[in-house]
């Protein structure tokens, strides 16, 4: 091999990237080759002196750290947006509920004063009925006679028990109007107390406040029984009162 | 894959090349400050594009990053020398040849090669970095500079013959300084 050749493959040779026939050609040219060996060493030498790690920069010794830190920001605006994505979802839903159980409490508070309206009504008509001395339309201790006395005048029939046995005496009926429709209204005595049962048809039972409760000193009395709606109201003890609702029961 | 094991994974396989980046960079724009920052922005970069990285040599990916981020750096500040152009022809004369004399003789310390290699021109100096302080082969090389593998030896070849010939300088003027001291 020619020093020319040589001084251009020389760099390969060094690096080791020069296949093994041409290593071995310059491996003998250099045996034989004074100025070509030179070169070689000179390149060694010079290899050496570069790859000296004094000679390479190395990073400052915090500098991981900063890149690190800067990595973990590069991929928080995701987090971010996950995190604004969760609270959005968590305040939809928070309104979700407030908005439900706002709209249930409403909801339950407009059904107990639809309550309130309707013992508010029976406790008024029980007032008038005894005010107007317009008790009963039907004068009769005869459930014989009551009970057909509203045939024609309601869209139902409303069952009349004589319950003089137990000293409540039947003592007639009337027409009524509770809750925008006709009610019947039977009107029983107990001494010189006046009972008015109000009945009128419904499946819905009455509300817990309905069961028992007293207005203007008036004991109410409510419960359903096969379809109809009653509701006891008079002057009477409470006590008293209860045992006519259970005998009607 | 969710950002966090994203970033663990991409940190375990790009940051064991963080000395060869950093030095790289700092060999390309000259000082200490610009090439952290090239770092990061190189690694950011790396981060970004991890998603199309399918295994390989990481190495040599991540220094292709940080040397198109170097060279980005240096259009932008206009640092690029364009003036000389750059003879890639392996079958050019080999005109200064290596005198062993020179070197063999002189103590090499590290500043005097520092101070040498960085007046080397920037194509040169990224092939003779890459080669001799990080040990790349000229295929990985060619990789990372985007040239024929011939080329890199020719850039080679041509890098340390002028780098040669700059220290042999140095080491003159040394030695003519210690002359005129004993005079």
């Amino acid at each position: 091999m020619s020093c020319l050749k040589t001084r251009d493959l020389l760099h390969g040779y060094v690096d080791g990237e020069l296949d093994l026939v041409k290593s071995l050609e310059i491996e003998e040219h250099l045996k034989e080759c004074h100025d070509c060996a030179g070169g070689y060493q000179a390149i060694r030498t010079m290899r050496s002196a570069v790859g000296d790690t004094a000679v390479r920069f190395e990073p400052p010794p915090n500098f991981e750290g900063r890149l690190r830190s800067a990595l973990r920001r590069e991929s928080e605006p995701n987090a971010r947006a996950l995190i604004i994505r969760w609270r959005w979802i968590v305040a939809a839903v928070s309104l979700i509920v407030a908005l439900t159980v706002t709209w249930a409490v409403a909801a339950l508070l407009t059904r107990q004063s639809a309550h309130d309206v309707l013992a508010q009504e029976i406790v008024s008509s029980h007032v008038r009925s005894l005010m107007a001395n317009h008790l009963t339309d039907v004068v009769s201790s005869d459930r014989h006679t009551v009970k057909p006395w509203f045939d024609g005048k309601l869209d139902f029939s409303p069952p009349v028990k004589d319950l003089s046995q137990q000293g409540f005496s039947l003592s007639g009926g009337r027409l009524d109007y509770i809750g925008n429709r006709p009610v019947a209204a039977l009107v029983y005595q107990r001494g010189q107390h006046a009972i008015n049962l109000f009945v009128w048809p419904s499946s819905a039972a009455p509300a817990e406040s309905e069961k028992a409760s007293v207005r203007q000193g008036y004991n109410l009395i409510g419960w359903t029984n096969a379809g109809m709606t009653y509701c006891a109201v008079s002057d009477l003890n409470l006590a008293e009162l209860q045992q006519f609702a259970q005998l009607l029961q | 894959m969710s950002d966090q094991s994203k970033v663990i994974r991409f940190e375990e396989i790009a940051l064991p090349h963080l000395r060869a980046a950093y030095n790289l960079a700092r060999w390309l724009v000259h000082n200490e400050h610009d090439a952290e920052d090239i770092v990061q922005e190189s690694y950011l970069r790396a981060l970004k594009h991890f998603s199309g990285y399918y295994g390989g040599d990481a190495r040599a990916w991540l220094l292709t990053i940080v040397r198109n981020t170097c060279y980005t750096w240096l259009q932008k500040n206009r640092l690029l020398r364009q003036a000389e152009p750059i003879e890639d022809k392996l079958d050019e004369l080999g005109t200064d040849f290596l005198d062993p004399e020179v070197l063999l003789l002189q103590h090499l310390d590290s500043q005097t090669v520092r101070n040498a290699l960085q007046e080397l021109p920037v194509e040169f100096r990224e092939v003779v970095v890459l080669r001799e302080m990080e040990a790349l082969s000229y295929k990985e090389i060619a990789n990372v500079v985007d040239i024929p593998i011939g080329t890199v030896m020719s850039r080679l070849k041509r890098g340390r013959e002028r780098l040669h010939k700059l220290l042999a300088s140095y080491m003159g003027k040394e030695a003519s300084v210690e002359l005129s001291e004993n005079a």
